[in-house]
């Protein structure tokens, strides 16, 4: 099991909630105030050198016109890791092409990046949520097949080495593709798609690559994996090694259950501040209509509802793990064996208000108490036990939330 | 004439069309929110005019076909249309979008059009580059929408009352809506340069209350349009026909009698 760190780099000093309509798009950035930030980036930063020196690997991630994330060029962070850590893979997870207007521009950053860090760039490609439709001014509709074709953009500037060459799409054009540099893994870095739903896994399991899915949980993750492990199986006709699939959720580790749950009641400030209006996360296209229509109806909540869900109950969705070493292992080994198996862990271990310190110590526990036991979990994966474990458990069933899973759909 | 839905091949795309009426031919094509609620219109339309309202792909429950991505799929659709039933003589009335269209098919050819009629169109953006000219309906809470969209906005169709699957067809109309308009945003910057090209007489009918595009706009859009007049609807929002269709049809038949 790889274990990846994260954090989304939120700026959290915002006024009350209710006094704003949404914390995402059209949240005036007069409450951002640069001298904090300028101290938040320095400790994320901070946060992912010391993962890269404690064993773990770095994740980052963008968003826009959100204070959820003040990472609108996640090339920007990873850039300056490249440079500032020493072993680390970076994962960055992704890149929004569907809503790139020239993903040669990707092909480019992301080429500096792997030659900056010699070799350890895993290029992530994703459709990205909802709310990212109105700052990229870019209709969701169709943003699926705008990301494979930016993808097979971006494959093709990576791996033509003789002399420019032509790439005219519905969508993307490019008549004379010569970038310098080249990158420096060869044909190209690993790809990361984000899957949200079985379907949306067959052309990341034809083309092997890692599909990482977000907070799935319990209630999907059967799905979105088998549709996965089917896909991969048909086209290649050998399984999907492990290596394939990532989950991302929550972590807190303490050294009692006080500590820990404390620590993750600050972690889940990524859901509970996620407030957005019902235009904001539905907007056309994104969602298919029968969807769209459940958020119209307010039958789902858009993402209002996960605010009212509370740690235990993301606990037990499987979308936060928290408690001692000892709870923590046991959770993802339940989750892990449910699941059918996966290879890496991406670890929101960061989020709201939990200082650098108390990352820290978290992040401290984890890798001396629980990345071990994970190594040792990961080196038994034997198919067919996995096959014979889940016969004997059938599918929980939970509530439905709303549309919060939904949105990670891509 | 014939009465009801026909399926009408165009480009390969069976074009839902709803023909009705008697009378002089005139070609509907409605906005970014269907035919919901139009009923009344229509029948009053029907008594006096052959009615031919097609749904443009993707409304009503129809198919976006693969290769539509733009408003100017369903301008030469309708150019084909136009052909494809031998129309002549037509007035050709669009609605808020559809307006939009009626204008890109006028600057284009003319040859079959008897009058144009633009009620509450989009299609241009009078304003400078700074100036939200039209209202940004997909970046806005249903509520305002609603009093942007009608004078009285208790008009605005009740969501909770319908089905999931009537619910289904409004998401997917507002699918095909943005995708026909989303960027440029609800406008062509090429189309006042064009409109000059309009040769038949032209009407514009507007909705006082009008808050997606105002009063002001219908001004800048008639004065773009040679010989273009205007009828200021009172106690009408962007859909007249809807809020006051026995005043619209007035001026329509006001306007054809000329």
């Amino acid at each position: 099991m790889q274990s990846w760190f994260f954090t989304e780099d939120a700026y959290p000093y915002l006024p009350e909630a209710d006094t704003y309509e949404s914390i995402r798009v059209n949240l005036p950035n007069k409450y951002y105030d640069p001298d904090k930030g300028a101290d938040l980036y320095h400790m994320y930063l901070d946060l992912w050198c010391a993962a890269d020196d404690l064993g773990l690997e770095v994740m980052v991630n963008e968003h826009h016109q959100t204070a959820t994330c003040v990472v609108p060029a996640a090339p920007i962070m990873l850039g300056i890791l490249a440079r500032q850590t020493r072993r680390a893979r970076l994962l960055i997870l992704g890149n929004p092409i569907a809503n790139r207007s020239q993903p040669l521009r990707v092909a480019e950053e992301m080429a500096m990046i792997d030659v900056i860090s010699r070799g350890r760039l895993e290029c992530g490609f994703v459709r990205s949520v909802p709310y990212e439709a109105a700052p990229a001014n870019v209709l969701p509709f169709r943003g699926a097949e705008r990301l494979w074709e930016a993808h097979d953009m971006i494959v093709k500037a990576w791996t033509t080495h003789d002399g420019p060459v032509n790439f005219e799409g519905r969508w993307f054009h490019a008549r004379q593709i010569n970038i310098w540099p080249r990158p420096y893994q060869q044909p190209h870095p690993p790809i990361w798609i984000t899957v949200g739903s079985g379907r949306s896994t067959v052309p990341v399991a034809q083309h092997q690559y890692t599909g990482a899915v977000f907070l799935a949980g319990y209630p999907r993750i059967r799905e979105i994996y088998d549709g996965y492990r089917t896909a991969y199986r048909t086209a290649h006709g050998q399984e999907a090694s492990l290596d394939r699939l990532a989950y991302a959720a929550l972590v807190y580790v303490g050294d009692n259950t006080e500590q820990a749950r404390a620590g993750a009641e600050k972690v889940l400030w990524y859901m509970t501040s996620n407030k957005v209006p019902q235009h904001w996360s539905n907007p056309p296209g994104y969602h298919p209509p029968a969807v769209a229509a459940q958020i119209m109806k307010g039958a789902r909540g858009g993402a209002g509802l996960p605010l009212t869900a509370r740690l235990d109950e993301q606990m037990a969705r499987g979308n936060v793990f928290a408690g001692t070493p000892d709870q923590v292992f046991a959770q993802i080994k339940s989750f892990w064996e449910y699941a059918g198996g996966f290879g890496h862990l991406l670890m929101m271990g960061q989020a709201g208000f939990l200082t650098y310190a108390d990352t820290l110590a978290s992040m401290r526990l984890f890798t001396q108490e629980v990345q071990p036991r994970l190594q040792e979990l990961t080196a038994s994966y034997d198919s067919e036990r996995l096959q014979t474990l889940r016969a004997c458990q059938p599918d929980k069933e939970f509530a439905d939330l709303g549309a919060f899973g939904v949105e990670f759909v891509r | 004439m014939q009465a009801g839905v026909q399926t009408i091949a165009v480009q390969g795309i069976d074009l839902q069309v709803v023909r009705q009426g008697t009378g002089p031919p005139l070609l509907l094509l409605h906005g970014g929110n269907g035919l919901q609620g139009h009923g009344p219109f229509l029948t009053r339309l029907a008594e006096r005019f052959d009615v031919i309202a097609p749904t443009h792909p993707g409304f009503a429950g129809t198919t976006i076909p693969e290769h539509f991505d733009t408003l100017a799929d369903l301008v030469y659709l309708y150019l084909d249309l136009l052909d494809v039933l031998d129309l002549r003589q037509v007035i050709l009335m669009g609605l808020a979008m559809g307006g939009w269209v009626a204008a890109e098919v006028a600057v284009r050819n003319t040859s079959r059009l008897a009058q144009l009629i633009l009620i509450d169109a989009v299609g241009i953006k009078p304003g400078d580059r700074d100036t939200r000219d039209i209202a940004d309906i997909f970046g806005l809470p249903a509520p305002d929408v609603a009093k942007l969209l009608f004078h009285d906005p208790s008009q605005t169709p009740n969501l909770a009352s319908m089905t999931d699957e009537q619910v289904a067809v409004l998401a997917a109309d507002r699918i095909a809506h943005a995708m026909y308009t989303w960027d440029p945003y609800m406008h062509n910057p090429k189309l006042r340069y064009r409109l000059h090209r309009i040769d038949v007489p032209t009407l514009l009918i507007w909705g006082e209350s009008d808050g997606v595009v105002p009063v002001a706009y219908a001004e800048a859009y008639r004065q773009m349009i040679p010989g273009a007049t205007l009828a200021v609807i009172p106690r009408a929002g962007h859909l007249p026909q809807v809020e006051q269709p026995d005043v619209v049809l007035q001026h329509v038949l006001a306007f054809v009698a000329r």
